[in-house]
């Protein structure tokens, strides 16, 4: 496997692997489909390809019809358009019937890069995970990405799955790596504080976490993939050692896995939470790799909020 | 034979206006205007066109119905409970908290109904879904989706009928329950969506116009919509809202409201003497 792919690079694969088994997968797309990668499926698979057009809304409802006759319905567009744009039709059309239906949403973040504001969602996790019994995942790199594929299509219901453009390093290539939704996974163990992330910011945080080693702080770090149902359990127990928690995520600080760890902690074991990511702004133009130092959503970024969860522990 | 079987709907469809009516005195709230112009539609499609189980509600090779316009569904429960779905009773709780029948089409609840709609545009969409598996899955069943005029101003009415068309969905049948109200007013005074018959066969539909309170037209046109191969039908049906009872016909301010008991009975004695004219056993 190549060192860096981008989730959306391994969305498309794992759509052409599993579909030329599975025939009742069909792929969707709102001429996307080069972007979103669902153009791999379509190359292999083509009669079960649907370009639905520059139309996501009906797009969204055809899947939730097709759903009905025992298809699995993947619908591929930009976050942007697919949580933002289709918002009502995947809570009324999808989620109001829990439908079988998956939505794998590609270009979420700042890390879209020179497209810019418009077309960088910071926005879908918050708008997805308040919708009653949607599944919200956030796959931190291309191994994750896949399973997560594999794992939406064996589970019955509504879904939401979170792509990015940037090609990512691979971090979860190891023998014992198993993905289960809803089931977080300890990166790392650590005393002084613990670190939650999904999506991009997972190799961030391990990257901040032996920024800190040096300066003898010990840091845990959790793979939050699944936002919802979130593993409020594994991120609690480890609040419960280290006494102060920091989530950090390339999305609105209001919403999403911020907001929703926030949440957990607040209800069961309150210790200081700071919230790393986009602080209520709109995105920018520009190379992803410029943007992403903008923002800080890198290790540094994380290390500050770190330091500001210490400064709050009593 | 033949006239036997419209005298027979005519019967049915009045059956069906009574208990949406009866559902909407009962809640204290609903949607009464378009349930009654769409019954004679509902009718035609429930007593004489739809392949469906009613032992059997999620068989698969059934054909499909969705309300598009889903608040007219004290009509359509009316006439899945006289088709057997559930009981009769039910209708006396709609809309009634902790009752199964709900504001809008739940499908996860309620036996007969395919798709849970009401937010408009989107029960159409869906249909064009469920043809589009018919056609991948081989399947014979064909799928019907009643679409209110007003609700075809909607933006996404426009992506599925352009979907449906692209797809040549020809297992696709739109009714169009052109009642001509909407609650704001007259749809051509509100927002003028029409003509539909141009509109629609620019975008590649067959389309076949009736009179929607006409039995003979509106299963002749499911007929001829059948034998139309390569594209969609649309049936423009032109009704009359409130249809059946004389101080809600054509009035907008029915298109939302419930009867009072003095105009519930009033309503009821109408329906009812409309039926007994019919003749026949009743």
């Amino acid at each position: 496997m190549a060192d860096k792919i981008a989730t959306r690079e391994a969305y498309g694969n794992a759509l052409a692997e599993f579909g030329a088994t599975n025939e009742n997968i069909v792929v969707l797309d709102a001429d996307l489909a080069e972007a979103t990668k669902t153009c791999v499926f379509k190359k292999q698979i083509p009669e079960r390809f649907f370009d639905c057009g520059i139309a996501e809304n009906n797009m969204v409802s055809v899947a939730a019809g097709l759903s009905t006759c025992g298809k699995i319905p993947f619908v591929s567009t930009f976050a942007m358009f697919a949580a933002g744009r289709s918002f009502e039709q995947i809570r009324n059309s999808i989620g109001y019937p829990h439908l079988n239906v998956k939505i794998c949403a590609t270009h979420a973040g700042i890390s879209v890069g020179e497209d810019g504001a418009t077309h960088q969602c910071n926005e879908d996790i918050g708008l997805m995970r308040t919708i009653p019994g949607m599944v919200v995942i956030n796959p931190s790199d291309g191994v994750e990405a896949r399973e997560a594929v594999k794992a939406a299509i064996d589970y019955n219901g509504p879904v939401y799955i979170r792509f990015g453009r940037l090609a990512l390093p691979i971090i979860n290539d190891n023998d014992s790596y198993k993905f289960e939704i809803g089931k977080a996974i300890k990166m790392a163990d650590g005393k002084d504080v613990t670190i939650v992330a999904n999506g991009m910011m997972v190799a961030e945080a391990l990257e901040a976490r032996k920024i800190l080693a040096e300066e003898g702080i010990s840091a845990s770090v959790i793979n939050a993939h699944t936002v919802k149902p979130l593993d409020a359990k594994t991120i609690v127990d480890d609040a419960k050692i280290t006494g102060a928690v920091v989530v950090s995520e390339e999305h609105n600080i209001i919403g999403g896995l911020g907001s929703a760890v926030a949440e957990a902690i607040a209800e069961s074991y309150p210790v200081p939470v700071v919230r790393h990511g986009v602080n209520d702004v709109y995105g920018k133009s520009g190379p992803a790799k410029e943007l992403i130092e903008y923002y800080e959503l890198n290790a540094k970024g994380i290390v500050d909020k770190v330091k500001k969860a210490l400064s709050l522990k009593k | 034979m033949e006239n036997e079987k419209i005298l027979e709907l005519k019967k049915i469809a009045t059956e069906i206006r009574l208990g949406a009516v009866e559902a909407v005195f009962n809640a204290k709230s609903g949607h009464p205007g378009g349930a009654l112009s769409s019954a004679d539609i509902l009718a035609c499609l429930y007593f004489n066109e739809l392949n469906v189980d009613v032992s059997n509600p999620k068989w698969e090779d059934r054909d499909r119905f969705v309300l598009s316009k889903g608040h007219s569904c004290p009509g359509l429960y009316s006439a899945l409970a006289l088709k057997g779905y559930f009981d009769k009773e039910e209708l006396k709780s709609f809309r009634h908290t902790g009752a199964l029948l709900q504001g809008h089409p739940d499908m996860k609840a309620i036996n007969g109904v395919d798709m849970s709609a009401g937010s408009l545009g989107q029960g159409f969409s869906c249909a064009c879904g469920m043809a589009l598996a018919g056609k991948l899955n081989n399947k014979s069943y064909r799928t019907y989706a009643l679409v209110g005029d007003g609700e075809s101003q909607e933006g996404q009415v426009w992506e599925a009928i352009m979907f449906a068309s692209h797809y040549k969905l020809d297992n696709l049948c739109m009714i169009i329950d052109n009642n001509g109200l909407q609650i704001d007013g007259r749809v051509s005074d509100v927002m003028n969506v029409m003509p539909y018959e141009s509109k629609l066969e620019a975008f590649g539909w067959n389309v076949i116009s009736i009179d929607g309170h006409n039995i003979a037209q509106i299963l002749d046109a499911f007929k001829k919509a059948k034998e139309v191969k390569g594209k969609p039908t649309a049936i423009v049906a032109k009704t009359i809202k409130g249809k059946g009872v004389s101080f809600m016909e054509d009035q907008a301010s029915w298109h939302g409201k419930a009867p009072n008991e003095e105009q519930y009975n009033i309503a009821v004695s109408e329906l009812t003497a409309y039926k007994n004219s019919l003749g026949g056993n009743n």
